[in-house]
């Protein structure tokens, strides 16, 4: 240990600083079994009386070697994988994937519509129920209990149609490089279209109960502001970065996928109920996104309804590639997953191997919880807890 | 601005030695930056109106394998304004000994996010980072041994008195 003294320099002077906070101050841990941590995350809080002073993170309680796994396993094998990192959004997360390896191969032109159609409508299904969630567990933070329950009942419709699609509930294994796993089931697009008209009055009563509410008013604006320039210089994505007013959104960049074929808006935080980049802005983004993504839905439904209908020997395996083995290169491939920018960096080195050098992934969580320290000075505890909340990350993509 | 743009940028800025090749084969072409100027580099193709790299969208510990002895870090860096994207490369050689860790200039300086991603690349790939403000683990325990992203790691038999099966 001492011959290394330099590279242990950082711990001893954070054990430091703790042995001292716990003299003047009082040092308070949160988590890693707190309920408002969403999952198994450890803050440890400086505090002076109900002020935090400093926030100090600690992750690494979920850490599943996704990298090092992602280093033996083969590209296809590691799709499942890939579905564990944002577990609320797993389709997203697939489909970052393949996109990637597809670049790489060089089939990302070759794709049948409908196969692209059906993966951008599971997608923004999966977006929705991960914001869902973000909504209603936001809810039950502050102390509104009915939205949770809500939120969670809807939810289960979109679950319960990606089961009926996948075979799984929430991992699902669905985006295959090059193809699907399989086409939709019979009659999946009219049920979906019956889910839209049925959760559409339910935003409806949704906003009616939370987004106005006063009392949730009162808790989120004006509270954890994150202006744009630090948000964008501490790497934050998605909702969290729209939320300061930037417009944003790769799916708009990129223009990856059937996106530019399709209308939405992005929505950006406004300040309409405090200052621009509050809480309730990242909470109103999210509110918002889940209108444009049922949007997108509507649209990806009447394209398969029409033109890309299903046929009796359409195959969605068709296309997979029988052996996965890029040529010698690395890539960075980036996509909107429903927390932010995902990221995954592939180096591959080895012309006649299924298998990466090395894969790396950016997690939007990661990212988006390293600006709590920043945000969370000098705040009262139960306004961390509102911020913490309004970050909306899952810890299986910040550990991965 | 294309990349021969930036390329030009950098060298009429800092001169020549400052990028040490540069890679072309795959999809996104890359910049082999000199390990030692890295956070000038960066300053300035975030800051100069005509790059605004403002966003490092990721930072990449790499471990090139024991024949090649060579650790490196890569940096994606995005521009907002302009919609362009940048790979950064350095690396240096190491002999991968426990007291000799590759050490390279720490960006937290310029990018706040480079803080996490740095720390994930110390504790998972033994990358040491000059000037970072704590370099702690962050995934693993602070007592865990080795590091094992990298190629030689080899899985530990015992954790703490208790047999790993």
């Amino acid at each position: 240990m001492e011959t290394i003294s330099k590279y242990n320099n950082a711990l001893q002077h954070y054990q430091q600083k703790i042995s001292d906070a716990a003299v003047e101050d009082m040092v308070l841990n949160m988590g890693p079994q707190h309920p408002s941590t969403h999952g198994v995350l450890r803050l440890e809080l400086i505090t002076d009386g109900e002020i935090v002073k400093e926030v100090i993170p600690h992750i690494g309680y979920l850490h599943r070697c996704f990298e090092k796994h992602a280093e033996s396993l083969t590209y296809q094998q590691t799709i499942p994988f890939t579905d564990r990192l944002d577990y609320l959004a797993s389709m997203n997360n697939s489909h970052a994937w393949v996109m990637g390896v597809e670049k790489m191969l060089g089939i990302d032109k070759d794709i049948p519509k409908r196969i692209e159609y059906i993966r951008v409508l599971v997608c923004e299904l999966n977006r929705i129920a991960s914001h869902l969630i973000a909504i209603g567990t936001y809810g039950i933070d502050i102390g509104a209990f009915t939205p949770f329950l809500w939120c969670f009942r809807d939810r289960e419709h979109i679950m319960g149609m990606l089961e009926w699609a996948s075979g799984s509930r929430m991992l699902y294994n669905y985006i295959w490089v090059g193809g699907l796993f399989y086409d939709l089931p019979v009659g999946f697009e009219e049920r979906c279209r019956e889910f839209v008209d049925y959760f559409k009055p339910k935003m409806v009563e949704l906003n009616q109960l939370l987004t106005d509410n006063q009392i949730f008013i009162s808790r989120t604006a004006n509270v954890g502001v994150l202006p744009m320039d630090v948000a964008i210089n501490y790497g934050c994505s998605g909702p969290v970065l729209r939320g300061s007013g930037l417009k944003y959104d790769l799916r708009r960049i990129d223009n990856y996928s059937v996106y530019p074929e399709l209308e939405f808006d992005i929505p950006v935080g406004k300040g309409e109920m405090g200052t621009k980049g509050d809480c309730w802005d990242r909470y109103k983004v999210r509110v918002d996104e889940i209108q444009q993504s049922l949007h997108i839905v509507e649209q990806c439904l009447n394209r398969l309804q029409k033109e890309l209908k299903r046929t009796p020997d359409f195959d969605p395996r068709a296309k997979l590639p029988r052996k996965l083995t890029p040529k010698v290169q690395d890539y960075y491939a980036r996509c909107e997953g429903a927390k932010g920018e995902l990221g995954f960096y592939f180096v591959h080195n080895n012309e006649r191997s299924e298998i990466p050098f090395r894969g790396k992934v950016r997690g939007p969580s990661f990212n988006n919880l390293s600006v709590l320290p920043e945000l969370g000075k000098n705040v009262m505890i139960a306004d961390l807890v509102a911020i913490i909340g309004s970050l909306d990350f899952v810890l299986g993509e910040v550990d991965r | 601005m294309s990349f021969d743009d930036i390329k030009l940028l950098l060298t009429q800025k800092f001169g020549d030695d400052v990028i040490t090749g540069e890679e072309r084969t795959g999809l996104q072409p890359a910049l082999l930056i000199n390990p030692d100027r890295i956070v000038e580099v960066c300053l300035e193709l975030r800051n100069n109106p005509k790059t605004y790299f403002d966003f490092l969208s990721c930072l990449t510990g790499m471990d090139y394998g024991l024949e090649a002895g060579r650790f490196g870090v890569v940096y994606h860096l995005s521009s907002i304004p302009y919609h362009l994207q940048l790979t950064l490369k350095i690396s240096r050689e190491n002999d991968r000994s426990e007291d000799n860790l590759p050490s390279f200039p720490s960006v937290t300086s310029v990018y706040r996010t480079a803080d996490w991603h740095e720390r994930e690349a110390y504790d998972l790939l033994g990358i040491f980072f000059e000037g970072h403000p704590d370099l702690r683990r962050i995934l693993l325990p602070d007592d865990w041994e080795g590091f094992p992203l990298r190629k030689d790691y080899v899985a530990a038999e015992y954790y703490k008195g208790i047999k790993v099966d």
